[in-house]
Order: C-alpha cells, then sequence, then structure tokens
C-alpha cells in the first residue's frame, strides 16, 4: 500500500464533489486528503486527492475517475516529478517558559505566527508532508490543541529532469 | 415557440424518436401527465414504479434502443431503484424522468421529497437535477445520448415541478458536445494485429462472448468469427444469443452453470479472446485459477472493466462492433493463406469430446415434471422463435442451459444485479416493441409474486405474455444452496403458501392453466401459446431439482457438480 496524490480535473457542476467521493467510498477505496477549489478556467474546479492503495487499487481508481462524466482530466503526479503542498494550522499551548523555543523551532521552518494569546500561538506551516509531518512532531510536547489541514495540493513540475 | 417545461420535455422525447414510455402519475409529475395527451408518445400505465422501470428496461434490451420511464416524486422514485440498479449493472439505456418537489421546497423535507439524484448516483451513468428552465432541452438531449453511447446505462433526470411549469423558448439542439465524456469507439489498429498474430500462433484458441456484443450490435461479426476461423464459442448469460446456439461450435455458458465442454475449454485454451465481458465472479469462479494456460485478449469499451478482475494480456479498449468488424477485415486476408480450420481441429474435436462426454443434461427419472424438460419443451414449440424474459434463480439458469438462444435480443434476463421480479415487467415491455412475437416470461413461484400486479398492465394494455411458472414451491437456488451447503437448513426458502395462480391470473382477466402431469405439458403450453391475451401457466414440477453443473462459489472452474 503506498500513497498516491491525483490532480483530477471536473467540471464545476452540483453533486460532482459528491460523485468523486461516493465513487471512493462504494468501492471501498481509502482517500487520506482531498482538495477542491476553482481553476482559472470558469467552470472548471482542481481536485488534489491523495488516495492510498496498492498498484491495481490505484489503477482501478483512476479509471474510474476518468469514467465519471463530469471528469475532464486525471493525472497521477506520483510518478512524476511535482511540487506538493498543504497548510496547516496549529494552535499551541505556550505558557512564557515554553514560548521563545517554540518560535525558534517556527523561524527554522520559516513558519509564520498568526494569533496570539497569553498562553497559544496559532502558527501557519506550509509545506510538503515531510514538513508538516517533523513540525507536528517537534511541536507535540508542547500540545498541540488544535489542528485545520487543507490536506495537499500539488501540481505537476514543468520540467521532469531525470536524476 | 415559447413552450411549457412540460412540453419541452414531450417534444424532446418525441425528437429522439421515443415512441413509448412506461409511467405512473403522482402530484410532482401532473403537469406533464396533463399533456401527454397531445403528445406522440404513448405512456403505458403499469402498476408499481418498479413495473415502469423493467419495462422500459426490457424494451431496451429488445430494442437496442433507449427505454423510457417517467416517475412522480419520493416514493415514486425511489420505486424505480431497483430497476436502475438492475439496468446499471447490465449497461442498459433507460432514461429515467422523476418528478421533484418545487425548487423552492428542495432540500425542506416537503411533502414526497426525496434526494433521488443523491441516492441514485451509484448506480446510474450520470443524473441529472434540471435547475433551470433553460437547461432543459439540453439536458434531455444528452440523458439520451449519454445513455446509448460508451457503455449504455441508465441516466435520471429529476424535474422540479415548477421547472415543468415555467415557459421558455423551446429549441432542440443538434448535436451534444460535452468535453469531459468522450467515449472511445474505434479499436488501435496496432491492438488488433497483435490479436491477429496471437490468433495465429494459438492452437487452442476460445472466444468468450459478453453482453457488449449484443448492445453493440456487433453479433455478425463476431458469429463470423468464430465460424470462419474456427474458433471454439462460449458466453456469459448476458451474451447468449451473440453466437447461433445450435452451432456446433458453441459450448453454451461457462461459469457456476455453465457446461463442462465451457469450463475445461477455459481451463485448456491457450488464448482468450474476451469480447464485451468482464470476467464476472459467477463466470471466473477463483480467479488465481482461471484460464491458468491461455494469453487473455479482452476487448471492452469500458477501460474501467479491463485488469479489473483479471490481469489481461493484450488490453484493447473499444466498441465491440467496430472491434470485430476490424478484427473480421485483418483476419480475411488470411484466409487464402493461412488454413484456420486445419489448425484449430485437434482442439475443436477435443472441445467437442467434452461436450459429448458430459452434454447438459438432467435425469428424467420420475413421475414428477423436470423443469428442464419443460424448457426444452418450450424450445421445442417456439423453435427458438420467442423473446424469453426470465425471473431470477433456477428458473433463469434453466432458460439459459436449455433453449438455444439463436438471436440477440431473444433473452431478457436480470444478469449482474440479480432482481427478482425482473421477468414480467420486461417482457411486457419486450411485448410493446414487438406486439406480433411471441413473449414468455419463464419464473418461478417465488419471483414471479415480486412484480405480479402487473398482470393488470398486461390485460389492459393487451400485452399477451405468457408466464410459465417453473413452480417447485420453494426458493428453489438458495434452497439449492442449503441443500448442498448449508447440511439442509431450509431455512425460509419453503414456499407451500401460495396463491392459487390459475384463479390470480383470471381475476385479472388474464387466462390461466395449471399442470401437473408429464403428459400434458406440451399440449397446455401449445394452448397457453395459442391464446390471444396474457396466460399464467402453473406448471408443478420436481420440488428439489438442481441446477447442474455447478461450481460452488469461490471454487476452480473445472470442480463442477455434475448431474
Amino acid at each position: 500500500m503506498s500513497k498516491h496524490t491525483l490532480s483530477v480535473m471536473v467540471e464545476n457542476e452540483p453533486g460532482v464533489l459528491s460523485r468523486v467521493a461516493g465513487l471512493f467510498s462504494g468501492r471501498g477505496f481509502n482517500i487520506y486528503s482531498l482538495n477542491v477549489a476553482p481553476t482559472l478556467e470558469k467552470g472548471v474546479s482542481l481536485m488534489t486527492i491523495v488516495a492510498e492503495g496498492d498498484d491495481g487499487i490505484v489503477e482501478q481508481i483512476v479509471k474510474q475517475l476518468r469514467k465519471l462524466v463530469p471528469t475532464i482530466k486525471v493525472k497521477d503526479l506520483t510518478e512524476l516529478q511535482s511540487v506538493e503542498r498543504e497548510m496547516v494550522l496549529l494552535k499551541v499551548n505556550a505558557e512564557d517558559s515554553k514560548r521563545a523555543e517554540i518560535l525558534r523551532i517556527v523561524d527554522i521552518f520559516r513558519c509564520k505566527v498568526v494569533d496570539v494569546s497569553v498562553d497559544e500561538l496559532t502558527i501557519e506551516v506550509t509545506g510538503d508532508q515531510g514538513k508538516i509531518g517533523a513540525i507536528i512532531n517537534l511541536l507535540n510536547r508542547f500540545g498541540i490543541k488544535e489542528i485545520a489541514r487543507t490536506g495537499n495540493v500539488a501540481m505537476r513540475r514543468s520540467m521532469q529532469i531525470e536524476l | 415557440m415559447k413552450l411549457t417545461g412540460a412540453q419541452i420535455l414531450l417534444k424532446c422525447l418525441e425528437e429522439e424518436g421515443v415512441d413509448v414510455m412506461f409511467g405512473f402519475p403522482g402530484g410532482a409529475v401532473i403537469d406533464i401527465y396533463d399533456e401527454i395527451p397531445n403528445s406522440s408518445v404513448e405512456h403505458i400505465l403499469v402498476r408499481h414504479e418498479q413495473g415502469a422501470i423493467h419495462a422500459a428496461d426490457g424494451y431496451a434490451r429488445a430494442t437496442g434502443r433507449v427505454g423510457v420511464c417517467l416517475v412522480t416524486s419520493g416514493p415514486g422514485a425511489t420505486n424505480t431503484v431497483t430497476g436502475i440498479a438492475t439496468a446499471y449493472a447490465d449497461s442498459i439505456p433507460v432514461v429515467i424522468f422523476t418528478g421533484q418537489v418545487p425548487r423552492a421546497l428542495i432540500g425542506n423535507d416537503a411533502f414526497q421529497e426525496v434526494d433521488i439524484v443523491g441516492i441514485t448516483r451509484p448506480c446510474t451513468k450520470h443524473n441529472y437535477l434540471v435547475q433551470d428552465i433553460k437547461d432543459l432541452a439540453r439536458t434531455v438531449k444528452q440523458a439520451f445520448y449519454l445513455a446509448r453511447s460508451g457503455r449504455p446505462g441508465p441516466v435520471l433526470v429529476d424535474l422540479p415541478k415548477d421547472i415543468q411549469q415555467q415557459v421558455t423558448e423551446f429549441e432542440y439542439p443538434d448535436s451534444v458536445s460535452m468535453r469531459s465524456y468522450k467515449p472511445t469507439r474505434k479499436p488501435h489498429i496496432g491492438q488488433i494485429r497483435k490479436v491477429v498474430k496471437l490468433l495465429k500462433k494459438a492452437k487452442r484458441p476460445l472466444i468468450y462472448s459478453g453482453g457488449g456484443v449484443i448492445t453493440s450490435g456487433s453479433h455478425e461479426d463476431l458469429t463470423w468469427l468464430g465460424q470462419t476461423l474456427r474458433i471454439p464459442v462460449t458466453s456469459t448469460l448476458m451474451g447468449l444469443g451473440a453466437f447461433p446456439g445450435d452451432d456446433e461450435l458453441f459450448l453454451g455458458m461457462l461459469g457456476m452453470h455453465g457446461t463442462y465442454a465451457a469450463n475445461m475449454a477455459v481451463n485448456n485454451c491457450d488464448l482468450l479472446l474476451a469480447v464485451g465481458a468482464r470476467f464476472d465472479d459467477r463466470v471466473t469462479g477463483k480467479v488465481d485459477t482461471f484460464a491458468p494456460n491461455a494469453t487473455i485478449v479482452h476487448i471492452d469499451v469500458d477501460p474501467t472493466s479491463i485488469q479489473k478482475n483479471v490481469s489481461v494480456h493484450v488490453p484493447l479498449v473499444a466498441d465491440c462492433k467496430p472491434a470485430l468488424a476490424s478484427l473480421k477485415a485483418e483476419t480475411e486476408g488470411t484466409l487464402d493463406e493461412f488454413d484456420w480450420a486445419a489448425d484449430h481441429k485437434p482442439w475443436v474435436e477435443m472441445v467437442q469430446g467434452w461436450a459429448k462426454e458430459h452434454p447438459l443434461t438432467y435425469k428424467d427419472d420420475s413421475e414428477n415434471i423436470k423443469p428442464q424438460f419443460v424448457v426444452e419443451k418450450i424450445y421445442e414449440i417456439t423453435k427458438g422463435d420467442a423473446i424469453i424474459a426470465t425471473e431470477v434463480g433456477q428458473n433463469q439458469m434453466w432458460a439459459a442451459q436449455f433453449y438455444k438462444y439463436a438471436r440477440p435480443n431473444t433473452l431478457l434476463t436480470s444478469g449482474g444485479l440479480g432482481t427478482m421480479g425482473y421477468g414480467f415487467p420486461a417482457a411486457l415491455g419486450a411485448q410493446r416493441a414487438f406486439p406480433d412475437k411471441l413473449v414468455l416470461d419463464i419464473a418461478g413461484d417465488g419471483s414471479i409474486q415480486m412484480c405480479i400486479q402487473e398482470m393488470m398492465t398486461a390485460v389492459c394494455n393487451k400485452l399477451p405474455v405468457k408466464i410459465i411458472i417453473l413452480n417447485n414451491g420453494y426458493l428453489g437456488m438458495v434452497r439449492q444452496w442449503q441443500e448442498l451447503f448449508y447440511d439442509k437448513n431450509y431455512c425460509a426458502t419453503c414456499m407451500d403458501a401460495q396463491p392459487d395462480f390459475v384463479k390470480l391470473a383470471e381475476a385479472y382477466g388474464a387466462a390461466g392453466y395449471r399442470v401437473t402431469e408429464k403428459k400434458d405439458v406440451e399440449k397446455t403450453l401449445r394452448e397457453a401459446f395459442a391464446v390471444d391475451k396474457p396466460v399464467i401457466v402453473d406448471i408443478r414440477v420436481e420440488k428439489e431439482e438442481n441446477v447442474y453443473p455447478m461450481v460452488p462459489a469461490g471454487a476452480s472452474l473445472t470442480e463442477m457438480l455434475l448431474v
């Protein structure tokens, strides 16, 4: 089982999200994260879906997505070099004694503090899955009180470089 | 021309060439019903919405055209769900129009409101809620296009009541343009040539033909390929009729209740040419041991069907019709230089040997009437020239095994979903399409009771369908499983308490016959077939007869229980 990032371009018509989500639930496929937003083109939305499964399952997911009438294009970005980003808001316990250390971590990870109170900091983190995982790990020991994640957004790199 | 939504809908149906729709009125579709008398589209009133969708489905299967049904909102719409799922499972083109509460009330739990678009999303090819009257004509055009193109299927259009009442300019689009929907039709010629090469190399080729051959109308090319290249042909339940059932190369069905010859052929072939079939679990048995020695070629218009259940070596995404036409064209040129018949002779003889060794048969060893005997008699009397609908269960399997389907679109049966209650209303749809044909529903005593209310539809509309009940007093197929795998614990499968089917037929104004003696079977069937009105023939058959051969669920195709 591995994670695959799928970029799915769809007609922005009523019920399209439900059709896509229903396809996953109805066939027992697992969605790890799902992000939807409009594109520059009117009436077209882009979904970034991170799904789990072995190669056979992912092949079937891609085919089933293509089969949906409102689907315009499906790309499995896992095979390609791509840029992936997620934004996370983290509300962390931050009493005076811990605050400096938390701010140091924020600085190292090039995050932003977007809200402050007497004993909490809310931090905006943007990055790939590795960076998000790392900062969550580091801040966990201070006590993360709330977390809100957008799920991955991804785009194929313009130049596919052979390494 | 300014028209109301209801008038526009009927105009659209006329433009699509719809001559009949099956339906049941209600508050949310009164406006459409109000316009029906002004339209050339005939409406057939059923007695339950499930009957409407199955009849539309039967009409579609028998004619190859799109079937249409119209029902009201809420319970009217939900009553069609089983039929929609049935059509979806078997890829049947049907367009379903459902009434919906006025837009202002949608989402307010209004009287007879249900989110039918949400409910049917997983069992339709696509569905629509029309939210703007300006979209109505285009939506109907798209619905018909989607239903019949690519891999066909049911499409539902939900029509709010206020949309039916609004007025707008009517213009029917000439064509459909959907950038997100462009089904592949033509085969890749490189792949076709690869298949021809494989065919030439193969010593033991086998064609495995499915419903896609019938849907796409490619039975003639399939028959040509089988007969000219001398390749034995086996079929799924849905594919029966695509290759002549009485041809010496035809092995009958494969799979759970397939023939010994077909299952052995699958096990021993070195090339399996799967055409318009989807490797259903009832066909493959244990997947790991399916066609273990074969290179598998799979032709299907739906890419999701390829590599779904079975790993194939040569995928070919295309409509069966151009694909088989292309295969024919490529092999026609080889006939002078390549002796297909000589090359395949030993294999054909081997396969025919299996067929002789274990033909489809039954033990006619008691005084009681064997159900297989009845189906054989039906075939004998009709000479294969009838449209046969079936219910689901043992009756369905015997109808598939012992009747030789010579032409496509002559077997109407719920293959994928296995819907009891399907056969009779489907037969009504077929009879409406072909008033002069003999249309039969081969039924069990259990399944016929699921949509028997449509007898009134049959009588009112002079649709002289003949129902042949193979009455064994059991839900026979489940009983068979209980006998073989559940230590004869016949829990809830005994149907001893039954209506008097003869009186029931008469109560509806149809004719009823009962047969209890073997000697009366043929005579009564002949008499019943001659009656110009709907008929029930209640035939009391051997109670605990089983369907054989049988491959137990999860076993390999070669592990057959024989008679």
